[in-house]
């Protein structure tokens, strides 16, 4: 241990000889670490705002969306001829056993007026389960009951941004608003939820009982319909047999006969966030990839003047191997200077990694997200970038002919 | 008691290319324990080629070579290291010393590659530096130091591990002749007090005069093997 300590003060000593010729060569290393941790910091960030947006769209989530309408053999978009009824909703709760929760939706966008305030959102008719599928609570107030279901009450739960637009900082629980010229109670006010995926502002939303967007937003010629059905299985491994059974039992609901297409399409939304967080997951492995060159680059700078120094050196090389310097006192000396010259790098690169990344988080408002084991691999990485490069110059020293090596000039 | 050095038929043939260059021609001859050699020849007697496998820094083409019972035959790189480290002592014409280190710690070298521990280490640089008059100048870096103390530190870290001999190439050769006879005293006080054996080259009649035995080297043989 005191020996090891001894070489580490001796590769000190002969680094500072070349103050300026080790602090550039360090600097290779310096800037390599650096972009390591700052591109994996960004990666991370970017990977954990993903997660975190999936997280809130609700887990093992399907939807059921009504068909598309054929007229005249042109096909119309999903969701524009209504085929799905809030009993077949009821059906799949009640038929499927894989099935945890299970919501019909019906939507629109409305204008919502509050005093001298009025704002534009979207109005989501539907049940309870809801805010369960897509793990949302309240912030404040209470949800709905089975009674608000049955009696079409016009009482209605705002998203964070609506309240804010609508009543400033005051608390909206049991104000009224007018959306669509009627009249209804404010019973509940929802926990904020950010941003989905896909950029959209979740918290612009209200929602009101089904049968109250049935009956007095969105009525339809034909009662009872809605647009979508959420539904939440009960985990990931009954994903694939929870959808083949919503298909075959709305197919029979819906009497179509083996030659005929759905009415209807499910969505697996999972899979939608899967992908999505797969291709964070690449960009991230790229990000650190490309910021893994320059810090070989700077090995190959460290191998570089490594050998000049053993160059340099010959005759004080010569002379320990005379002494009695075996191959490996010799090996280990280059050896422990090089690693020294990368550790100390290494740990400036740390500092300056997360220096900048820092000051380009706050100029860009990218989500950056630090490890500790990032920081430590890229530490560790650029030690046996010393040991890899460093070998080869210490080799070639450490078997010098000591009669030329005395000799050298 | 067998001599320290027992030397037989020693060829060494060096190949430059095509050419084969012999350098020894079969040298045969002993040296006893406690002895003071010089070796004298011009240039390219093969004096220096000599002193080299009697370093165990070179191995020879042919023939035997014994020292204190040890032949480098076979030996490794690192065994080889490790009998120069224990049974010779270098001193050279240009000092060698490592420039950027002080004297304490360039004698201290043989001992850190012998294992020594830091303490002991100090201890005998301390002493080697006193036998040799340097005692008062153990921090100074060879840059502060005059030729003829740069070449005492040599002698002082030739010493130090307490070898049984002294090898010695052309000591004085970078030194003026007063500075040269106090470094030929020391030799000489070493080798009578401490009785370590001495092989010296040099090509100064007068520096080798101060050795007991002359050898002359010529074209590879020994021509003349005199004691005074």
């Amino acid at each position: 241990m005191t020996a090891l300590f001894a070489s580490i003060r001796i590769a000190l000593r002969a680094l500072m000889v070349n103050k300026m010729r080790s602090s550039l060569t360090m600097l290779g290393i310096i800037i390599g670490v650096g972009a390591v941790i700052a591109m994996i910091a960004v990666g991370s960030g970017a990977k954990r705002r993903i997660a975190e947006q999936i997280a809130s769209m609700g887990s093992n989530l399907f939807v059921v969306l009504s068909g598309s309408a054929t007229s005249g053999g042109m096909r119309w978009g999903s969701g524009t001829v209504p085929t799905l009824t809030a009993e077949d909703a009821k059906a799949i709760a009640a038929e499927i056993p894989g099935v945890k929760y299970v919501a019909p939706n019906l939507n629109g966008v409305a204008q919502v007026v509050f005093g001298n305030q009025n704002w534009s959102t979207v109005i989501n008719g539907s049940t309870p389960e809801v805010l369960e599928i897509r793990d949302w609570s309240l912030a404040s107030g209470r949800s709905f009951t089975q009674q608000d279901i049955d009696g079409a009450t016009k009482v209605c739960i705002l998203g964070k941004t609506v309240a804010e637009n609508l009543f400033g900082g005051s608390d909206p629980t049991g104000q009224i608003v007018r959306i669509k010229k009627f009249p209804f109670a404010v019973i509940g006010v929802l926990a904020p939820k950010g941003q989905s995926a896909w950029g959209q502002d979740q918290d612009d939303v209200i929602f009101v009982p089904l049968t109250t967007a049935q009956k007095r937003l969105f009525g339809m010629q034909f009662p009872g319909m809605v647009r979508s059905i959420s539904i939440q299985a009960q985990g990931p491994e009954v994903m694939k047999e929870v959808e083949n059974q919503i298909v075959d039992l709305l197919r029979q609901r819906h009497r179509l006969q083996p030659n005929q297409e759905n009415d209807f399409s499910v969505r697996n939304l999972t899979e939608v966030a899967s992908s999505a967080e797969e291709s964070a997951k690449v960009m991230s492995l790229l990000l650190g990839a490309i910021a893994s060159i320059s810090l070989i680059v700077g090995g190959i700078g460290i191998m570089n003047i490594m050998l000049v120094s053993v160059t340099e050196r010959t005759r004080e090389i010569g002379i320990r191997i005379a002494v009695g310097a075996k191959v490996r006192d010799i090996l280990l000396q280059f050896l422990i200077e090089s690693i020294v010259l990368s550790l100390i790098g290494g740990a400036l690169g740390i500092g300056i990694g997360i220096a900048g990344t820092l000051i380009l988080s706050t100029f860009t408002q990218w989500p950056v997200l630090f490890s500790t084991q990032a920081i430590l691999l890229a530490f560790l990485f650029s030690g046996s970038v010393g040991v890899f490069f460093g070998f080869y110059p210490a080799r070639k020293a450490s078997l010098l002919n000591p009669i030329e090596a005395l000799r050298y000039e | 008691m067998e001599p320290l050095i027992q030397i037989k038929d020693l060829v060494k043939i060096y190949h430059l290319g095509e050419m084969e260059v012999q350098a020894l021609g079969g040298v045969s001859l002993s040296i006893k324990r406690s002895e003071f050699v010089a070796i004298m020849g011009a240039s390219g007697s093969g004096k220096s080629t000599f002193m080299n496998i009697l370093g165990f820094l070179d191995h020879p083409t042919s023939g035997e070579y014994l020292l204190d019972g040890q032949s480098g035959t076979n030996l490794s790189r690192d065994e080889l290291a490790e009998i120069r480290n224990q049974k010779i002592g270098f001193v050279f014409q240009g000092f060698n010393l490592l420039s950027r280190t002080s004297a304490l710690e360039n004698v201290q070298l043989p001992l850190i590659y012998g294992q020594i521990p830091s303490k002991k280490r100090k201890e005998m640089a301390q002493q080697a530096l006193s036998a040799v008059g340097l005692e008062g100048r153990t921090h100074h870096h060879p840059s502060q130091l005059s030729g003829g103390e740069q070449q005492r530190v040599a002698i002082a870290r030739a010493l130090v591990n307490r070898p049984p001999i002294l090898l010695a190439d052309e000591p004085t050769g970078n030194l003026d002749s007063k500075t040269s006879g106090e470094i030929m005293a020391i030799f000489q006080r070493l080798n009578d007090e401490t009785g370590i054996t001495i092989v010296m080259i040099t090509h100064e009649q007068d520096i080798a005069a101060y050795g007991k035995r002359n050898i002359l080297f010529r074209d590879g043989r020994v021509v003349e093997d005199s004691v005074s």
